[in-house]
């Protein structure tokens, strides 16, 4: 065997058990999601002084929210179905059209979080204020992370062309992208819906 | 520009919190200069610090665990000389200085001592006994180590800049929130706990995918070797558990910094659930530590033994019971707390049903002792140990798991006794047991046993001493966390536990010096097959230490002891028909470089330096980013050279060095044609 | 000169000797001292019934526990490798049912013993479940400030600090709560522990055997003070008790919400004190002061209370 395809099949293993890492890491991911929503339902009464989720939830700006994210896994998805095919320009235009949905998330939700720090009621106020910030902030950090992730991958796939690494780290990315529309719409309905009902 | 960083953070304040910065300071000079002189920093810096082999890194984690457990054991010492005199007088520690004390003791046994012990030991053998090259992902493995280390440094610096954490190392606020500890100490253990534990989370689902994908061929998961079972199980519990500790310190740490409000008193905070959380971690982490000593106990007493181990099954289920119930029984931490006693008594009897399946190890592990041939290698002499001491602590526990005794209990000497009794043996001596039994593996010199068996001597004496005056003190109402104390008639006790202290400082020093003896005399004590101890499971099939690849040819499994079997059929030390290339990770300093910028990120934090915390973050990003662009990480060993390394360990193998495998045949029993040894 | 520096060094370290053996060899002299161990020899019936659950399951156990140990040192040493051991060999034996099926079910039938009275005591001594008497309990309502116990005596409308009494022939009620961080209340004669956490109300019930003095403190770490955060806990007869409320009646002080806002700031190893009245509603407003939810302050001195000590 020569060198080049002994790398080769190595590299086959190995991006082989990443996946399944990437698997692993994404549980314990959702440990963290399932602790902050715990910690969520514990204080969400806790308003001490500070207002109620009644009085700040908008179901309105969250359900735009919501769409942008569904529709950005989908566009994902897409993305996926053209690495199927090989198709490196669509590939490319896909995520860029996921990246932009996925800033246009993150800044309306930065303007919401800006917003309530206006009206006073920033995370310093309460302890339900504390746990809303902390959860979503961390799922926000999680999407901005993941915009970074497809800027980093865009580069890739324009310089590198859609090798095997690069296709098994957009796969990676995929999952990561899919896994964080499921956590907001746990978010939707455990957060905002039942605050404002 | 330094944040709340000032000239007030060195310690000129007083004499001891000046002596502790003068040895941390000192010692790392000292280590500086010894470095420099023996002209090291260059083999230093390719050969270990960027290494992301298996072995080097497990070699690492095992030193940073032996350094901090002189630490850690220092304090332990300052404070069992503290009460041993602190009747009705402050004794001379001030309580400032006790509580941190205190603190970091726990803090850095836990963190510092019993996982980088159990992460190094896991790295260095796993490995090897599933037939594998390497772990799945080397340069993850390459961060988790800097990454522990970052924690390390952090909890060291404390000592010479500012203070660490007063608030014990559970921390339970609102004591530890920044109300009550407006210092710097709770966030220096915040970050130490983060780092660290990011760290201990890599870890974990780095074995749990090797164990998983990288197994030999025909190793099925009834034939890993116990130690890999109970390593497999535990990196679960860490990948399940450890995602709580980050949210329960990152909870805690956006009270102290920002002001939220999860764990204050009032505004909407409740403490009672920083106790579920830190005990969601906490209860598994129990077992995290003690699951991987079980495995070392189970290769041990077989090996030493001169038996199969008895009643396999039953172990591997015994070990998945135990990881599984770890999860359901967290409240047991605080029946105090005024749950319902529906709730109280359901925790309290899933506390007990853990009792089953350990119980049923030790007798497993007993019944491989029957009828076998035992050998009292210093391994062999701490699981000995073990068993006999677990079991008192396993029957303090069941008396704890009453919640109405435990209402009596809590908070008590007797729970300190309780705990150290199921760490100290059950953890700790595990751990020793496998630096006996696995140093010539990682080393390629056995350790000497007069000084091994000299060190078990003088820990169980020391152990007993120091912790069954505590059962007692405990009847008698001594709480923990005593600075002084005014009841003459637990004085007494209190003399024995700190003379119990210094036996276990002779037990660390005869390690210390059992660890020079053999380095000085390591020629005449050079292990040249491989396998010292007769050991039964593939670890012994590499050379010692272990060529970088480990195998040259991956080998195929079909029994539980697989080496044992190669022997017994002549199969071990053959030249195979041909060698391959392998492929190997190249080094790299990534790995480092992030352990230094989550050691700069944690001190920014500490001391609220925002500049350098967003610098520190960015810095990272971009190390992420260049190692997740790097397709290159990867080099061929040819097969040429593999050929030459095995010609060259197999030349120095004569058969006289070869144990005899017709020990393995029992006298009387006429099994036939006498087993040849090797050859 | 040498020899007698060397006869003093020797007499020194026998000196030295003799010393650390008479040390070690103290806590066996006072093995008659355990008895004013207050877990093992309790001076209420909550205890007590505590204290036996310990002794019954540790007897339980040590069906498993002795023969564990036993055989580990019988094995041991039977199995030893030595040159001539006529002991059986069996390498290659790794299993057996029968040993599997007592190692098994013998400490699963010993849980299940233990979990059954596990259950009952749990739901029995429950420290929120009042005690049967023929008398009503006394009420008292304990506060864990930094570092001493406040004692408010609804009944009788006085207070104490550091220093608790009781009518020994009554059941006591004690509800807790804390106005700083985590503590956890404990006499260990009478009974256990619960925490005492701010804006939360526990609850403990205990009863004294007869007349007595005991040790109660915070077992729960609390900062610099807390090694010192113990009191006096005094059960005590009809006339006995009646001296002391009046004593306690005819104090000067009053604990006032002023009076309050002053007591709750910090103090190591206070000296015991008594307040002939305490603010209305005093235990209810400090428990207000945490609350999840905060209303309007319901009156001037709740205001104080609840600002001017935060």
């Amino acid at each position: 065997m020569s060198a080049a395809t002994i790398l080769e099949e190595e590299q086959k293993h190995a991006l082989h058990s990443r996946e399944f890492g990437f698997w692993i890491y994404l549980m314990t991911d959702a440990v963290i999601f399932a602790l902050l929503f715990a910690s969520y339902a514990v204080l969400a009464k806790n308003s001490a002084a500070g207002p109620t989720s009644k009085e700040l939830f908008d179901l309105g700006r969250t359900s735009v929210e919501t769409g942008l994210l569904l529709v950005s896994s989908l566009t994902f998805g897409m993305a996926s179905i053209a690495l199927m095919h090989d198709q490196k320009g669509r590939v490319v235009r896909w995520l860029i059209v996921t990246l932009l949905l996925g800033l246009a998330f993150l800044g309306m939700e930065l303007s919401e979080f800006s917003g309530m720090i206006d009206k006073g009621a920033g995370p310093e106020v309460s302890g339900f204020l504390s746990a809303f910030f902390t959860l979503v902030g961390t799922h926000g950090l999680h999407v901005a992370l993941g915009s970074l992730g497809i800027v980093v991958m865009i580069a890739q796939v324009l310089t590198k062309g859609l090798t095997a690494p690069v296709r098994s780290r957009l796969t990676r990315l995929g999952l990561f992208w899919h896994f964080l529309d499921i956590v907001w719409i746990g978010i939707f309905s455990v957060v905002y819906l039942p605050g404002v009902l | 520009m330094l944040g709340r960083l000032t000239i007030e953070a060195l310690p000129f304040y007083s004499w001891v919190a000046m002596g502790g910065a003068a040895v941390t300071v000192g010692g790392g000079i000292a280590v500086f200069l010894l470095i420099t002189w023996l002209r090291a920093w260059k083999v230093l810096w390719t050969d270990w610090l960027t290494s992301v082999d298996h072995k080097k890194i497990g070699i690492m984690y095992v030193v940073l665990a032996l350094v901090m457990l002189v630490r850690g054991f220092v304090d332990a010492l300052m404070m069992r000389a503290q009460q041993a005199f602190s009747l009705n007088t402050e004794g001379y520690l001030p309580p400032e200085h006790f509580e941190q004390i205190f603190s970091s003791h726990g803090t850095i046994m836990i963190f510092f001592v019993a996982m980088p012990f159990l992460t190094g030991l896991i790295n260095i053998i796993v490995p090897q006994q599933i037939g594998a090259r390497d772990v799945a992902f080397p340069f993850l493995n390459s961060v988790s180590l800097w990454m522990t280390a970052a924690g390390a440094g952090l909890v060291l610096i404390s000592l010479v800049v500012g203070k660490f954490s007063q608030a014990g190392w559970t921390g339970y606020p609102p004591y530890s929130g920044v109300e009550y500890s407006p210092g710097v100490g709770v966030d220096y253990w915040l970050w130490a706990l983060i780092t660290s534990g990011v760290g201990s989370t890599l870890s974990g689902i780095n074995f749990i995918v090797t164990i998983v994908k990288n197994r030999c061929p025909g190793m099925t998961f009834m034939r890993m070797p116990m130690f890999t079972w109970t390593s497999l199980c535990a990196s679960i519990l860490i990948a399940f558990a450890f995602p709580a500790l980050t949210v329960v310190a990152g909870q805690l740490m956006l009270d102290r910094t920002l002001g939220f409000h999860f764990f204050t008193n009032g505004d909407g905070g409740n403490m009672m659930m920083f106790a579920n959380l830190l005990w969601i971690w906490g209860h598994p982490e129990v077992y995290i530590l003690v699951l991987p000593a079980f495995g070392i106990f189970s290769e041990v007493v077989a090996t030493f033994s001169r038996k199969r181990l008895f009643g396999y099954t039953s172990l591997v289920y015994a070990t998945a019971c135990i990881a599984l119930l770890s999860f359901t029984v967290w409240l047991h931490h605080f029946f105090t707390m005024g749950s319902s006693a529906d709730v109280n008594a359901i925790f309290g009897i899933a506390t007990m049903i853990i009792a089953v399946p350990t119980g049923v190890k030790i007798f497993d592990w007993l019944f491989t002792m029957y009828k076998g041939r035992i050998e009292f290698h210093p391994s062999m002499v701490y699981t000995i140990g073990f068993m006999v001491t677990f079991v008192i602590g396993g029957v303090t526990g069941v008396l704890l798991a009453i919640p109405p005794a435990d209402y009596l209990m809590h908070n008590s000497t007797f729970l300190v006794a309780h705990f150290h009794n199921m760490l100290i043996p059950g953890a700790l001596f595990g751990y020793f047991a496998g630096l006996n039994y696995w140093f010539p593996k990682a080393l390629g010199f056995k350790l000497d046993t007069k000084w091994g068996i000299r060190s078990f001597w003088c820990w169980i004496i020391g152990f007993y001493l120091a912790f069954m005056p505590l059962y007692v003190l405990g009847f008698k109402g001594m709480s923990r966390r005593m600075e002084h104390y005014a009841d003459p008639s637990w004085q007494p006790y209190l003399i024995v536990a700190g003379i119990g202290a210094l036996f276990v400082l002779c037990g660390i020093a005869c390690i210390a010096i059992q660890l020079y003896v053999s380095a000085k005399t390591w020629g005449s004590a050079r292990d040249i097959t491989g396998d010292p101890w007769n050991g039964r499971t593939l670890e012994w099939a590499t050379s010692s230490p272990p060529a970088a690849y480990n195998f040259a040819v991956l080998p195929e499994v079909t029994d539980i002891d697989a080496f044992h079997d190669m022997k017994i059929l002549g199969q071990a030390y053959q030249t195979p028909q041909h060698y391959e290339d392998i492929v190997m990770p190249k080094n790299t300093w990534v790995g480092l470089a992030l352990g230094a910028l989550a050691f700069g990120l944690g001190f920014a934090f500490v001391w609220h330096i925002w500049w350098l915390v967003a610098l520190c973050f960015v810095l990272s990003l971009v190390c992420v980013a260049i190692r997740a662009s790097d397709d290159n990480s990867d080099f061929v060993l040819p097969a040429a050279e593999v050929a030459r390394i095995e010609r060259e360990r197999l030349a120095e193998i004569s058969p006289a060095d070869l144990h005899d495998m017709r020990d393995f045949v029992p006298r009387g029993v006429a099994s036939g044609a006498p087993l040849t040894g090797t050859v | 000169m040498g020899a007698r520096i060397a006869g003093q060094k020797v007499r020194a370290a026998f000196r030295f000797a003799a010393t650390a053996g008479l040390i070690c060899s103290l806590p066996m002299l006072q093995g008659c001292a355990l008895s004013d161990a207050p877990v093992l020899f309790p001076k209420g019936p909550v205890a007590l019934a505590e204290r036996d659950l310990l002794f019954t399951a540790f007897g339980i156990m040590m069906i498993v526990a002795i023969p564990a140990i036993l055989l580990t040192f019988l094995f041991a040493w039977r199995y030893r490798k030595r040159t001539r051991n006529t002991a059986d060999y069996a390498p290659d034996w790794d299993g057996s049912w029968g040993i599997e099926a007592v190692v098994w079910l013998v400490p699963a039938a010993i849980v299940v013993v233990i979990g059954t009275i596990v259950w009952d005591a749990t739901h029995e001594l429950d420290p929120y479940k009042p005690l049967a008497s023929d008398k009503p309990a006394f009420k008292v309502q304990a506060v864990a400030l930094d570092w001493k116990w406040l004692f408010l005596y609804p009944e009788l409308g006085t207070a104490s600090v550091n220093e608790l009494a009781f009518p020994a022939d009554r059941p006591l009620t004690i509800e807790i709560t804390s106005d700083t961080v985590m503590n956890s209340l404990m006499i260990p004669a009478l009974g256990g522990q619960i925490y005492a956490m701010a804006g939360m109300r526990s609850e403990m019930n205990l009863l004294a055997d007869g007349p007595g003095t005991f040790t109660g403190r915070n077992t729960m770490y609390s900062g610099d003070g807390f090694s010192d955060q113990h009191f006096k806990a005094y059960a005590m007869n009809e006339a006995d008790f009646a001296t002391w409320k009046e004593k306690v009646a005819g104090a000067a002080d009053v604990l006032d919400a002023k009076a309050y806002v002053d007591l709750h700031k910090k103090s190591v190893a206070d000296p015991v004190r008594y307040y002939s009245s305490f603010e209305t509603d005093l235990f209810s407003i400090i428990l207000r002061k945490y609350a999840p939810i905060v209303g309007p302050y319901e009156s001037k001195a709740a205001e104080l209370i609840c600002r001017g000590a935060a």
